[in-house]
């Protein structure tokens, strides 16, 4: 029973359910604040398949991730509130900042090793936020950025209106779901996975690794920088604490619970928490107690995610009953690769 | 003349305290390889202990340092056991998302009940020393000397008993420890106790001169892993000659640089660092 419901999931209709369910959502939707949760998990949602690129598939864990979201916002606040662009070039600026100073980073921090690269880059955000918080001149310290510029509608819809705005959310999440999934089935895509799985072997394969890291990082931070510049049109108001590390870390939680290095546990991971953090407001401000302990679960005992497990445990199954007892090398387990599911 | 010497105190005291976190992150990865990404929690559970023993149970000063010290020890002995022994095997990623982990909850908990205030912890240690214009606070006086006691005291465990020769072989060389019969998951559990005594020590010693709240270890264990970068990971001389470096860039920096930037300053050393040596300034070869 169990099997049959998962092979439902695997299906490749199954993504076009989901676009449907997201599509029709605002409908059954019972008033405008659930409409507003979605798009805002949806946002997070874009930032935390740029972490999957990098940490997911590359298997470098990125610290600064919530930097440069906040940097993304920020460069779109300031371009609209305080030199008066209009949302789109501002939300292109945003795009070419945020993987323009990716590409800097990515230089320098990618050379170093596993644990050197997670430290440099918990240093980086940390100074995002620091700049943000002091270089008052620019950024207007810790009072933060009003009158942000709404995404322009060219006289045809509404952006400042929940529902337009969601669907516009919805627009790139869809897109950013589908470069995934191209970049998860190209050769590149296989690159970063043969990097994750180990710097010398993929060396040894010929793969120029400090092009192919930077690579991934740029587009992580791009997609951060997306999300980032969604946000502040959303939310029209952006501060330092938007580059607090805590961002961060919820990014990878969402990240992990949903299944690292997957095409639809970012989403999944993503929508399911912050429904269930935002149907248990008492939680709100306790949640880290929650999600703390189920960080650590998560890396024993499922290391890859729920979704994950769950397909690892579906081509078990799968491989079960095409095969119940020859042809044991029927295919090679997907248990380490770049899954295809919807 | 005297600012300069204020200065150097002030480093002195600075550079006292970011050691002293420094060298229990430092232990913890030379031993044990794990970048223990909570160890700033642990620092921030120990600053609370104290305060919760002193303030809220009215204990002295000192018992209140020693009961956090063996609080602090037996929350890390258990963050070893539940948490990182069982991912001892496991890519080194997931050492460190379960550190962050472990980082969320503490604060989550501690949160829960003391709420995010700011919240001000006083010392029997309140005077002021004169010395022909150079003015030390007792409080300072007693961080300074007080890391140099724990400084001394961890070598001498280390050098001249048997435990802290197992920790040491074990530092030195895995497979050989674990031939000679060294027991892995005991030298494991003291050095997690160890790391989280000097994190306790560190914090009681600056609480009273600084604030104490729940997110007061982000900046502390952000330092003390560019302290222990600077030194090289796994070196305890590299964690207390890299706290002390950056102490008196900080120190200094905040006086003659600008004071809202002074936190920047670690942090722009560390990457100016590693943007010309990967590796770290004094490191052997990394880990």
């Amino acid at each position: 029973m169990l099997f049959k419901l998962g092979s439902l999931l695997l299906h490749p209709a199954f993504k076009y359910a989901l676009i449907v369910l997201a599509l029709l959502f605002p409908l059954f939707a019972s008033n405008e604040y659930q409409v507003y949760v979605m798009a805002s998990a949806f946002v997070w949602a874009i930032a935390v398949y740029g972490l999957n690129i990098i940490t997911g598939f590359c298997g470098q864990l990125n610290l600064a991730h919530g930097g440069f979201f906040a940097l993304g916002a920020y460069t779109l606040g300031l371009l609209s509130a305080d030199y008066g662009w209009s949302f789109w070039p501002a939300f292109v600026a945003a795009l070419l900042f945020t993987a323009f100073l990716g590409f800097l980073v990515g230089v320098v921090s990618l050379r170093l090793k596993e644990h050197y690269f997670a430290i440099f880059t918990l240093c980086v955000g940390f100074i995002i936020y620091l700049l943000l918080d002091k270089w008052e001149e620019l950024t207007h310290g810790p009072i933060g950025v009003r009158d942000i510029a709404a995404p322009n509608g060219f006289g045809l819809v509404d952006f400042t209106q929940t529902v337009p705005f969601y669907y516009l959310v919805l627009a790139f999440l869809v897109f950013a779901m589908w470069f995934m999934g191209k970049l998860s089935r190209s050769l590149l895509g296989r690159t970063f996975v043969a990097i994750r799985n180990g710097d010398e072997l993929a060396q040894s394969l010929g793969i120029n690794l400090m092009r192919n890291k930077t690579l991934a990082f740029v587009l992580s931070t791009t997609y951060a920088g997306m999300a980032g510049a969604l946000y502040a049109g959303m939310i029209r108001f952006i501060g330092p604490e938007d580059a607090n590390v805590q961002h961060t870390f919820d990014m990878i939680t969402y990240l992990l619970v949903g299944g690292i290095g997957t095409i639809s546990g970012p989403l999944l991971g993503t929508v399911g928490i912050v429904w269930i953090t935002q149907s248990l407001q008492f939680l709100e401000e306790y949640r880290m107690i929650i999600f703390g302990p189920l960080l650590v679960i998560l890396v024993i005992f499922f290391p890859r995610g729920f979704v994950g497990s769950f397909l690892t445990w579906m081509h078990r199954e799968s491989q079960k009953q095409a095969a119940p007892s020859k042809k044991k090398e029927s295919r090679v387990s997907t248990g380490k690769g770049v899954e295809n599911n919807a | 003349m005297n600012l300069f010497f204020q200065n150097i105190v002030n480093g002195l005291t600075l550079g006292s305290i970011y050691g002293l976190v420094a060298l229990g992150l430092t232990l913890v990865y030379g031993i044990l390889h794990i970048p223990n990404f909570a160890h700033g929690a642990l620092y921030m559970v120990g600053a609370f202990m104290s305060y919760f023993l002193m303030v809220d149970l009215g204990a002295h000063y000192w018992v209140a340092m020693a009961g956090s010290a063996v609080i602090v020890a037996g929350l890390a002995v258990l963050c070893e056991r539940l948490v990182f022994h069982p991912l001892r095997h496991s890519p080194p990623i997931h050492d460190k998302i379960a550190a962050i982990g472990i980082l969320l909850f503490l604060e989550a908990v501690i949160q829960m009940f003391w709420g995010s205030d700011f919240r001000r912890m006083s010392s029997p240690f309140t005077g002021i020393m004169n010395f022909d214009g150079l003015i030390i606070p007792e409080q300072r006086a007693l961080i300074i000397v007080g890391a140099l006691v724990l400084v001394v005291a961890l070598q001498l465990f280390l050098r001249k008993t048997m435990t802290g020769a197992t920790i040491i072989a074990m530092a030195q060389n895995r497979e050989g420890a674990f031939l000679v019969g060294i027991d892995a998951n005991r030298v494991a559990m003291m050095t997690f106790a160890i790391s989280g005594v000097l994190a306790a020590f560190a914090a009681t010693l600056y609480a009273p001169i600084n604030l104490v709240y729940p997110a007061m270890g982000h900046i502390v264990i952000m330092k003390a892993f560019v302290i222990i970068i600077l030194g090289g990971m796994g070196s305890i001389p590299g964690a207390i000659v890299g706290g002390m470096i950056i102490g008196f860039a900080e120190a200094f920096g905040g006086f003659y640089i600008s004071t809202s930037y002074k936190d920047i300053i670690a942090f722009g050393l560390l990457v100016l660092i590693l943007s010309v040596r990967p590796q770290g300034l004094f490191a052997k070869g990394a880990h």
